[in-house]
């Protein structure tokens, strides 16, 4: 992909600032959810509080890339990797809205979760799931922020242990509440809980597609991983 | 699909130069369709564009080297232009390959003598023959409509985007099969621009076209297939897709997004 100036310096200020928005956009959704979770493993209901109210500003940034890149594309119909970068931009900010709401709803399972006092069996095994999806994005966005390709199949790669973790602690409580259906209404919240890392861990996925679009101007989407390393 | 023109390893030196303008340039220009030919001012392709209809040997002394094929009108086969010796198959050759410059160029007679003018030169005299193809040029150039109830005014008297539609119209009427658009909207305000475009989105379905302009949208709205061209060379010629969303060459995307420096 070509990271050579334009002619025009303010057409790389534009795009350059619309660049750092996304970074720090990212920033503050990897903070919601590590908030969020931390919340939810220890019941703490005011920092859950904090997350939900907190997901104005993930809103905020969503609405204010989308108004750079309208800008963007008005002024200046950028082409070739300008036009895939704006792209990637649009879909990488969606994604990162969407995970803003996760982990909103990761914070509302904390609250209920507080309130009832009574935590869901074996309630540990859901740190090890955050833990790897917080560092699926945490790369997803490294990628991102330098054009790797690697590192975006690399995160790609990893998303089957998030599926499995997913699995694993839904075979887990499906277990705990045949045995004893008091345990239902906790064992659904910390369900509802892991499925928000689940999906969190597939929009991280996302963000890694766009960048393997950006930089080799190939749309990646919808094709097995194994497939997808065979051909970069 | 059938290429209406192959251009193949053609160097073009002008008269008096030292240096080729046009260094073993290759193209198609596949028919019912058109090609755009994009890149900085100087690199060549208004020089490519008037070698395809020997427009340059108007004056003489310049170089041709390689072959410059034009599908025969049978389509059984192909004849090198560059073979053409004639003064009158030159001529025949320029109603074949129609060229539309970047100023309009009306003749200082009425609209309808315009397009009649050259259509009595070619040997059509009758004036009925005469006066349907002015009414299907003019449809066809999308210019009927505004100019019908004045084809005797002076064409002068015409906006500049109705005077580059005459000039459409006024190549259209010999039956050309390849036309050759030099920047024609360069010297036109938006709207007229528009309407040019949409032309030639029609135009194509009959006529097989190849445009130079500096207006990389306008390439990339219009046509089909795109060459990028810069100091003599043909750097990449692709789908206008490709060449605009995901080009193989540096240079191009240099080019195509403003990092030409």
């Amino acid at each position: 992909m070509n990271t050579g100036q334009h002619i025009s310096h303010k057409f790389d200020e534009e795009v350059e600032a619309v660049t750092t928005s996304v970074l720090n956009m990212g920033g503050l959704v990897a903070q919601q959810i590590d908030n969020a979770v931390k919340a939810l493993l220890t019941s703490d209901k005011a920092m859950a509080e904090a997350v939900i109210a907190d997901d104005v500003k993930v809103n905020t940034f969503d609405v204010d890339i989308d108004d750079k890149c309208n800008r963007i594309i008005v002024m200046r119909q950028p082409t070739a990797t300008d036009l895939r970068l704006i792209m990637a931009i649009i879909k990488t900010t969606t994604d990162l809205e969407r995970m803003g709401d996760e982990a909103k709803r990761i914070a509302r399972q904390a609250i209920d979760i507080a309130k009832r006092g009574a935590l869901p069996e074996q309630f540990d095994s859901i740190e090890q799931m955050a833990t790897r999806v917080k560092e699926m994005l945490n790369r997803s966005l490294d990628a991102f922020a330098r054009k790797d390709v690697a590192e975006a199949l690399e995160v790609i790669g990893l998303d089957k242990k998030v599926d499995k973790d997913y699995e694993n602690l839904t075979r887990q409580q499906i277990t705990y509440m045949m045995e004893d259906p008091r345990k239902i209404p906790a064992a659904i919240d910390l369900l509802w809980s892991s499925r928000a890392l689940e999906r969190i861990g597939d929009r991280s996925c996302n963000i890694c597609e766009y960048v393997i679009y950006l930089v080799k101007g190939k749309d990646v989407r919808h094709i097995e991983i194994k497939d997808l390393k065979a051909q970069f | 699909m059938k290429n209406m023109m192959e251009v193949q390893d053609l160097t073009f030196t002008y008269s008096g130069a030292s240096e080729p303008s046009l260094k073993s340039i290759s193209l198609p220009v596949e028919k019912n369709k058109v090609t755009a030919l994009i890149g900085p001012s100087g690199c060549g392709k208004s020089t490519l564009l008037r070698g395809m209809n020997r427009i340059h040997d108007l004056y003489p002394g310049h170089q041709y080297e390689g072959v410059i094929n034009l599908l025969d009108s049978d389509e059984k086969g192909y004849t090198d232009i560059l073979g053409i010796k004639k003064e009158a198959d030159l001529i025949r050759l320029r109603q074949r390959v129609g060229m539309i410059f970047q100023k309009p160029t009306p003749f200082p007679m009425t609209i309808f003598e315009n397009i009649a003018y050259g259509l009595r030169l070619s040997g059509i005299k009758k004036r009925p023959d005469v006066q349907e193809i002015v009414e299907q040029s003019l449809r066809d150039a999308a210019l009927w409509d505004e100019a019908k109830d004045r084809l005797d005014h002076d064409a002068r008297g015409l906006s500049g985007g109705q005077q580059q539609r005459l000039c459409i119209a006024r190549a259209i009427a010999l039956k050309p099969e390849v036309i050759l658009f030099d920047e024609p909207t360069s010297a036109l305000d938006p709207i007229s621009t528009l309407a040019i475009e949409e032309m030639i989105s029609v135009l194509r379905k009959k006529y097989s076209i190849c445009i130079v302009t500096h207006n990389m949208q306008q390439a990339a709205r219009i046509s089909d297939y795109t060459g990028f061209m810069y100091l003599g060379e043909m750097i990449e010629y692709d789908q206008t897709d490709t060449i605009f969303m995901t080009p193989s060459k540096k240079q191009t995307e240099d080019y195509i997004s403003g990092r030409f420096g």
